[in-house]
């Protein structure tokens, strides 16, 4: 399993990233934003940091990298993609996944382990994952609230495209308590808070966050 | 060249935090009879002449605002 890692000027977590992979049985193959090929990857993870320094807004100039065009691309093909934070307000700019992502509601940049439920596990990044478990990893971001209009939110909720829900108090203000949301057909996940940091109980809160990178094993050994 | 200026708004239904924060800070300040206050962001753009409205409003909708949370005018100005 080959697994590509953005980095975008301002990436901070693409070294965890990969090292995620790599826990994964995976080799992480590094992607630069100015790339115009995917060197062959059979998934994408788009980490999180603040790519561009956050100018106009999260992830807008991001989303018009040339190694973007290549992921929106194969994206929309069924290659298993992955946004972590930045990297979910990237591929929500980018229309790969509706809604957007906005200022914390308390204005706070909010940083703390956080427990989530795994609303869908059907998706190729959940499959490792039991329906409704909770799992414990970091959230860190200052503009996480996900908003979507009610059509979207009516959309999402009904076809079960919530991937991730906060469980207990929302942390940021977002629409539905959403933590994650994945495309229609479900190769597409995005989630504000981080997998990529609870691999490994010795340098994070939990390992809870591996199941989503075991889960890409399984669906790229499957395809 | 012609000066040509985008507003960017949230949207009315769109929880706009830092207008409410800067709302709430007026009346601390001493100022009094500020109701609500929306932020939102202005950028001033020197077009060539030969720049057309609909690519200025291209470059609005696709790039200087979201559609999904924000609305956006798009005007020429005296430079």
């Amino acid at each position: 399993m080959r697994v590509g890692v953005i980095t975008f000027p301002g990436t901070l977590d693409d070294v965890d990233a990969q090292r995620a992979v790599r826990y994964a049985d995976g080799e992480a193959v590094p992607l630069w934003h100015g790339d115009h090929d995917l060197k062959g990857v059979d998934a994408v993870v788009v980490p999180g940091g603040f790519s561009y320094g956050d100018y106009l807004r999260c992830g807008a100039i991001a989303r018009f990298a040339p190694v973007m065009q290549e992921v929106i691309e194969a994206a929309n093909k069924g290659m298993p993609v992955l946004g972590i934070c930045n990297g979910f307000q990237i591929l929500a700019e980018a229309h790969l996944l509706p809604g957007a992502l906005v200022r914390n509601h308390k204005l706070h940049f909010v940083c703390r382990d956080q427990w989530l439920s795994v609303e869908n596990n059907t998706t190729a990044w959940t499959t490792r994952y039991d329906e409704k478990a909770e799992i414990l990893v970091p959230l860190k971001s200052g503009e996480g609230g996900y908003q979507a209009d009610q059509k979207t939110l009516d959309e999402l909720e009904d076809n079960g495209r919530v991937v991730f829900r906060y469980v207990g108090e929302n942390p940021n203000g977002s629409r539905n308590n959403i933590a994650g949301i994945t495309n229609a057909k479900g190769n597409v996940v995005g989630l504000m808070p981080h997998p990529e940091h609870a691999i490994d109980a010795l340098t994070g809160p939990t390992d809870d966050g591996l199941g989503m990178f075991l889960s890409l094993l399984d669906t790229v050994v499957k395809a | 060249m012609a000066r040509v200026v985008v507003d960017v708004m949230p949207k009315p239904e769109i929880l706009d935090p830092q207008g409410q924060a800067v709302a709430n800070a007026l009346p601390r300040l001493g100022f009094d009879g500020i109701t609500a206050v929306r932020q939102g962001k202005h950028f001033e753009l020197e077009v060539a002449d030969d720049v057309d409205d609909a690519t200025l409003a291209k470059i609005a909708e696709t790039f200087l605002a979201n559609p999904v949370i924000e609305d956006w005018t798009v005007r020429r100005v005296e430079a």
